[in-house]
């Protein structure tokens, strides 16, 4: 079973609850979707016993054989290739925009030329370890880089399907979110009873619903800001799987990158007991 | 010879767009026969790669000079490998752009005056 933790809005405790849930579970798998901060080695400290550096494909362009014909450039959805036809007996040019690629490598399909070649880009890093029985993975995404989903996507091939897999998802509702918890049986939605936490956590039940993928929330500090969050989550008839209370003492682990259960094993219990109902509301 | 004004609207009594990539329209004024063209900015919806696009049709205008408000990177890589002047910081009426090209008051940019997606609807309303 495939467990993702994941939030509209960024900073409401996506990586906390992820990390505590794998924690109070013992023998999952774990992995750090959010390869443009992956924080939970921070509180997880596994002992990191191998890497693999991430590619994607990229064109290429043999100038000497390009006769700028620009079907390269019809084919691009992401307008990551421009041609400029020469003029005058002057000898066009072509420009390539890895940042916009996404390598499906369309334009080295249709080239009548044989011109482009498709070539490994780094992306990143993939690190795999352990943490007592947690397996654990991650991916980092090289600094500068703009596209995440590869390298999630590079990082989800470790599933390992024997295992129950938490899944920490990066904020927000775009493509890497959506990368990262597709395929997952149930998503945890963390947010905070604020409008802002609210309004993103509305933006994401709506995608989740779209990809048809169940879900449940998490209000953290819980006992601060506003009842809207409540309200909303009762009038859609959304489970709310756990409240956490503001409380220093967790901001404070936090900060030193301690995980919550180890000073506060009471949340144990209620890691567990949200795990049995998550497992008991999707088999029923 | 040919120039390009990026235009809020389609007439020359319409306000310069501060955008290059995402503007409104292109407005491409001859300036030997003091007559213009409008077309009408296909890639300004474009979630990514509108200077691109809008660089690469402008360049296929046969345009010796743009004048805009501004040029992203990409749009400003288009434009330069094309040999076209790119005059950036550029507001007023298309009319009184136009006349200050011709007087030589506008200077060509060496690089591009704002970062990627500025002409973004979210990040500039």
């Amino acid at each position: 079973m495939i467990i993702s933790v994941a939030s509209g809005k960024g900073g409401t405790g996506k990586t906390t609850i992820a990390v505590n849930l794998a924690l109070s579970l013992g023998s999952v798998q774990f992995l750090d979707c959010d390869v443009e901060e992956p924080n939970a080695q921070i509180f997880l400290k596994a002992r990191i016993t191998g890497d693999k550096k991430a590619f994607v494909l990229v064109p290429k362009v043999d100038e000497d054989k390009c006769i700028y014909c620009g079907q390269c450039r019809e084919v691009c959805a992401y307008n990551a290739i421009a041609v400029l036809p020469g003029s005058g007996g002057a000898k066009g040019k072509i420009l390539v925009f890895p940042y916009l690629c996404h390598g499906c490598g369309a334009c080295s399909l249709f080239c009548p030329q044989g011109a482009i070649k498709e070539v490994h880009k780094e992306i990143g890093l993939i690190e795999v370890g352990d943490k007592d029985e947690i397996q654990f993975v991650h991916g980092r995404l090289n600094i500068g880089e703009t596209m995440s989903p590869p390298l999630i996507r590079q990082v989800k091939e470790y599933i390992n399907p024997t295992r129950t897999v938490i899944i920490d998802a990066p904020p927000g509702t775009s493509c890497p979110v959506i990368t990262a918890v597709k395929g997952s049986d149930f998503c945890i939605l963390v947010t905070e009873p604020t409008p802002f936490g609210l309004n993103d956590l509305i933006l994401a039940v709506e995608v989740l619903k779209k990809i048809e993928i169940p879900f449940g929330v998490i209000i953290n500090r819980a006992d601060i800001g506003d009842h809207g969050v409540e309200l909303y989550c009762q009038e859609n008839n959304i489970p709310i799987l756990m409240r956490i209370p503001f409380d220093r003492e967790i901001a404070k682990l936090y900060s030193n990158g301690t995980p919550l259960i180890v000073k506060k094993p009471e949340y144990i219990a209620q890691f567990k007991d949200m795990f049995n109902l998550i497992t008991k509301g999707l088999s029923a | 010879m040919k120039i390009c004004i990026t235009s809020e609207g389609k007439t020359l009594d319409s306000k310069v767009d501060p955008r290059f990539g995402r503007c409104q329209y292109f407005i491409f004024f001859d300036m030997d026969a003091g007559s213009f063209e409008v077309q009408e900015n296909t890639s300004a919806q474009f979630q990514g790669g509108a200077g691109i696009q809008s660089g690469q049709f402008v360049v296929s205008k046969g345009v010796q000079a743009v004048l805009t408000g501004n040029v992203g990177p990409n749009a400003h890589q288009v434009l330069s490998a094309a040999g076209i002047s790119i005059m950036t910081g550029v507001s007023g009426t298309v009319k009184d752009v136009i006349a200050a090209y011709k007087k030589g008051e506008l200077k060509a940019a060496s690089g591009p005056s704002v970062g990627s997606h500025f002409g973004m609807p979210s990040k500039n309303k």
